[in-house]
C-alpha cells in the first residue's frame, strides 16, 4: 500500500468542536457521541467520550489493550446502556433504543471474535442480514405463497452482489464455518453491508489475516465507502492499515481519549507514543 | 439456486419416504399381514412423529431445551376432546368433526405456547429447561382439577370442585371428570388422519425453515448477538418456533387422545416429553426425517420386544443406549458416507466438493 497516493483529508470541527473530514462539513454527522460514558458497577470503563464522525469518513479508534475501544462499539449498538452522556445516530438521539432498533436505525457491526451463523450456509448468512429488508410474514414462507418467491428472488439477487465485494459468490453454498478464516472475517462484513447501514463498525477487521490478505483488505474498505457512501469505524491494532485508510483517528487509554487528530498528527503525539510504548526514563 | 434445489430436493425425500410409508403399511393391512397390537399402535406412532417433528423445532432448530412437551399435547388433546364431544350435534360428519378438534386442539396449545413462551422464553439454556419442566407439570396438574361438562345452555367449566357441582341440566353429559380424565370417547382417529397429520405437520415445520423466518430462528440458535446486531428481533422468533412448535403438539395431543375411549391428565406428564426427547436427540438436533425414523422406530420396539417379558424394557434402554453410541461414532459416520458416496451415482451426490472430498 502506497501511503504516499493517498492524501490526507484536512480535518474540521464542526458545531460541538469535533472534527470531521472537510467535504462532510455541510452535512450532519453520521454519529456524534457527547460524553459518553459507562461505570460496571463503580468501575469506570469509558469516560468522557466525544467524537464526531462524517457521513462518509474513514475513522480509526486505537489503543492499548483494555483501552474501551471495543466498550465504545458496544455502547453505540447498545449492547450496553451507556450510563452517561448521548449518542447521536444521524441527528436523532439514541437513548433507550435496543440493538435490533439501532441497527434498523443504521448501525451495523462485525465482532473481535467473530460472530457468524456457522451451520448455515453463506449466503443464508448474507441473506440473514438482509432480513429487514425482505419483508414478508411466517405464513407466506409456509404457504409458499407469491410474497416468499418475490421475496426469496430479491434476497438471492442482493446476497449474491453482496458477496461479490469481496469476490466470494463461489462460496455462497459452503458453510459458514468451514470458511478459513480471512474469508469469514469478510463474510461478517458482507453480512454487516446486508442490512444497509449509515455507519459501519469494524472490531480488528484484519486481526489475523497475512499482510496481503490485509493489503486487499484496505483497498476493499475504501471501495465500500466509496461505493456505499457510508461512514465507517474500524478498531485496529495493525498500524500499517490503520494510518493508510483512517482520516481520523482516536486514541484511547484506560477508557479515556488521549488524542484525536489526522494520522499524521496522531503518529507524533507524545502522549500516544507514551501510550503504546512507555515513558522514556528521565536522564 | 443450487441451494434452493438442494433444500428442495430433501423435502421431496422426506415427504416420499413417509408416503411410502404409508402405502406400504396400507397394503399390509388390506392383505391382513399385520398384527393387530402393531395395527393398534399406528395412530399412536403417527402421533409421536408429529410431536417429534414438532419438538425438534424447539430443541434442534431454536436451540432450546423445553422439557414440557407433553403438556402442550395434554391442552390439545383434552381441548380438542372436549370440542368433538361438544359437536357432536353440529357437525355429525366424522371426518370433517376429527379436522375440527384437531384444529381447535392445535389452536389451543398454541396459546397455552405463546402465553407460557412469554415469561420463559426470556430465559436461557438449563433455566429455560427447568421452567418449560415446571410448566409441564402445572399443565398436568390443572387438568387434574379441572371438571367440564356440557348441556344444551353450552360448556360448563369448574375448577378444584367435583362434577356434581357443574349444574348440569338434563342430558347433559360431564366431559371431564377432574383425575378420571375423559371416558368414553368414540375413537375417530384413523391412520390415514395419522398420515395427513403428519404430512401437514412436514409441511408447516420444513417450509418454515427454508424461508425468512426460520433463517431467523436458526440465526438465534447459532449466535443470538450476532443475530440482535443484524435486526431480528430475539422474542418474536423464539415465540414463533415455540408457539408453532406447541401448537402442533396440540394437534398430535387431539389425533392421539381420539384413538383411546379414555384418557387422563397423567398420561402427559414428564415422562411423555423425556419420550419425545428421546426421539429427537436420537433422530439428530435439528434433523428432521430423524425424527420421524426414530419416533417410529422406537415406539414400534417395545411391542417387538415384548417376547422377552419382564425384560422387555431393560432391552429397549440397552438397545437405545448402542443406537445412541453408534450414531455418535465418527469411524460409523465416516464409514456411511463413503459407502453412500460410492453407490450413488455421482450426478445424485451434493455438489461438486463433496465428490472431491468423498
Amino acid at each position: 500500500m502506497d501511503k504516499a497516493k493517498r492524501p490526507e483529508t484536512k480535518m474540521v470541527p464542526v458545531p460541538s468542536t469535533n472534527l470531521v473530514p472537510e467535504r462532510d462539513v455541510d452535512k450532519l454527522p453520521v454519529l456524534e457521541a457527547r460524553n459518553l460514558g459507562i461505570e460496571f458497577g463503580g468501575l469506570t470503563a469509558l469516560a468522557g467520550f466525544n467524537m464526531a464522525i462524517g457521513r462518509t469518513e474513514i475513522a480509526g479508534l486505537i489503543g492499548p489493550n483494555g483501552a474501551g475501544k471495543t466498550t465504545v462499539f458496544n455502547l453505540l449498538t447498545k449492547v450496553y446502556q451507556p450510563t452517561h452522556g448521548t449518542i447521536l445516530l444521524d441527528g436523532r438521539d439514541t437513548n433507550n433504543m435496543t440493538t435490533v432498533q439501532i441497527n434498523k436505525a443504521g448501525i451495523a457491526r462485525t465482532f473481535q471474535n467473530i460472530r457468524l451463523f456457522s451451520n448455515l450456509s453463506v449466503e443464508d448468512n448474507v441473506k440473514l442480514g438482509l432480513h429487514n429488508n425482505i419483508n414478508y410474514g411466517m405464513w407466506n414462507g409456509i404457504l409458499r405463497l407469491p410474497a416468499y418467491w418475490k421475496g426469496e428472488r430479491r434476497a438471492h439477487e442482493q446476497a449474491m452482489e453482496l458477496l461479490s465485494i469481496f469476490d466470494m459468490q463461489d462460496l455462497a453454498g459452503n458453510r459458514a464455518g468451514s470458511l478459513p478464516y480471512g474469508a469469514q472475517r469478510r463474510l461478517e462484513i458482507v453480512r454487516a453491508l446486508a442490512t444497509k447501514p449509515l455507519l459501519l463498525l469494524l472490531d480488528e477487521p484484519a486481526a489475523g489475516m497475512n499482510p496481503s490478505e490485509t493489503a486487499e483488505l484496505m483497498e476493499n474498505i475504501v471501495k465500500i465507502r466509496d461505493t456505499l457512501q457510508i461512514a465507517i469505524i474500524l478498531i485496529e491494532h495493525d498500524m500499517n492499515l490503520v494510518m493508510g485508510i483512517c482520516e481520523g483517528i482516536c486514541v484511547l487509554n484506560f477508557g479515556k481519549i488521549i488524542a484525536k487528530g489526522t494520522p499524521r498528527e496522531i503518529r507524533n503525539n507524545p502522549q500516544v507514543i507514551e501510550a503504546y510504548l512507555g515513558k522514556k526514563k528521565e536522564g | 439456486m443450487k441451494i434452493m434445489r438442494k433444500a428442495s430436493r430433501s423435502k421431496v425425500i422426506t415427504y416420499g419416504l413417509v408416503a411410502i410409508a404409508f402405502i406400504i403399511v396400507q397394503l399390509l393391512i388390506s392383505s391382513g399381514n399385520i398384527s393387530s397390537s402393531l395395527q393398534g399402535q399406528l395412530v399412536p406412532i403417527c402421533a409421536y412423529v408429529v410431536m417429534a417433528v414438532s419438538l425438534n423445532l424447539t430443541v434442534g432448530v431454536l436451540g432450546e431445551l423445553s422439557l414440557g412437551h407433553a403438556g402442550f399435547m395434554s391442552v390439545g388433546a383434552f381441548t380438542g376432546v372436549v370440542a368433538c364431544i361438544s359437536l357432536e350435534s353440529i357437525i355429525p360428519f366424522t371426518i370433517l368433526r376429527l379436522t375440527v378438534s384437531i384444529i381447535i386442539g392445535a389452536f389451543s396449545a398454541g396459546v397455552a405456547g405463546t402465553l407460557i413462551g412469554i415469561p420463559v422464553l426470556r430465559l436461557e439454556g438449563d433455566y429455560l429447561a427447568i421452567v418449560t419442566l415446571a410448566f409441564g407439570e402445572i399443565i398436568k396438574n390443572i387438568t387434574n382439577c379441572l371438571y367440564v361438562g356440557v348441556d344444551k345452555a353450552g360448556l360448563h367449566v369448574n375448577f378444584l370442585t367435583d362434577a356434581t357441582s357443574l349444574n348440569l341440566s338434563e342430558g347433559g353429559r360431564v366431559i371431564i371428570d377432574g383425575p378420571m380424565g375423559i371416558s368414553g370417547i368414540t375413537k375417530l382417529s384413523t391412520f390415514a388422519m395419522g398420515f395427513a397429520l403428519i404430512m401437514v405437520t412436514l409441511f408447516i415445520v420444513l417450509n418454515l425453515i427454508d424461508s425468512r423466518s426460520g433463517r431467523a430462528i436458526m440465526a438465534l440458535r447459532d449466535n443470538r448477538i450476532a443475530a440482535e446486531s443484524v435486526g431480528i428481533h430475539v422474542t418474536k422468533y423464539k415465540l414463533m418456533a415455540f408457539a408453532t412448535s406447541a401448537a402442533l403438539a396440540g394437534a398430535a395431543g387431539a389425533l392421539y387422545a381420539m384413538n383411546y375411549s379414555t384418557i387422563i391428565a397423567s398420561k402427559f406428564g414428564f415422562n411423555t416429553s423425556i419420550l419425545i426427547l428421546v426421539f429427537v436427540v436420537l433422530g439428530g438436533l435439528g434433523n428432521i426425517r430423524g425424527s420421524i425414523i426414530a419416533a417410529t422406530v422406537l415406539t414400534i420396539l417395545p411391542e417387538m420386544l415384548r417376547q422377552f417379558n419382564n425384560y422387555r424394557m431393560v432391552i429397549y434402554a440397552i438397545v437405545l443406549v448402542l443406537i445412541m453410541l453408534a450414531t455418535n461414532d465418527d469411524n460409523l459416520k465416516g464409514f456411511l458416507s463413503n459407502l453412500r458416496n460410492r453407490l450413488l451415482p455421482s450426478n445424485l451426490r451434493k455438489g461438486k466438493k463433496g465428490a472431491e472430498n468423498g
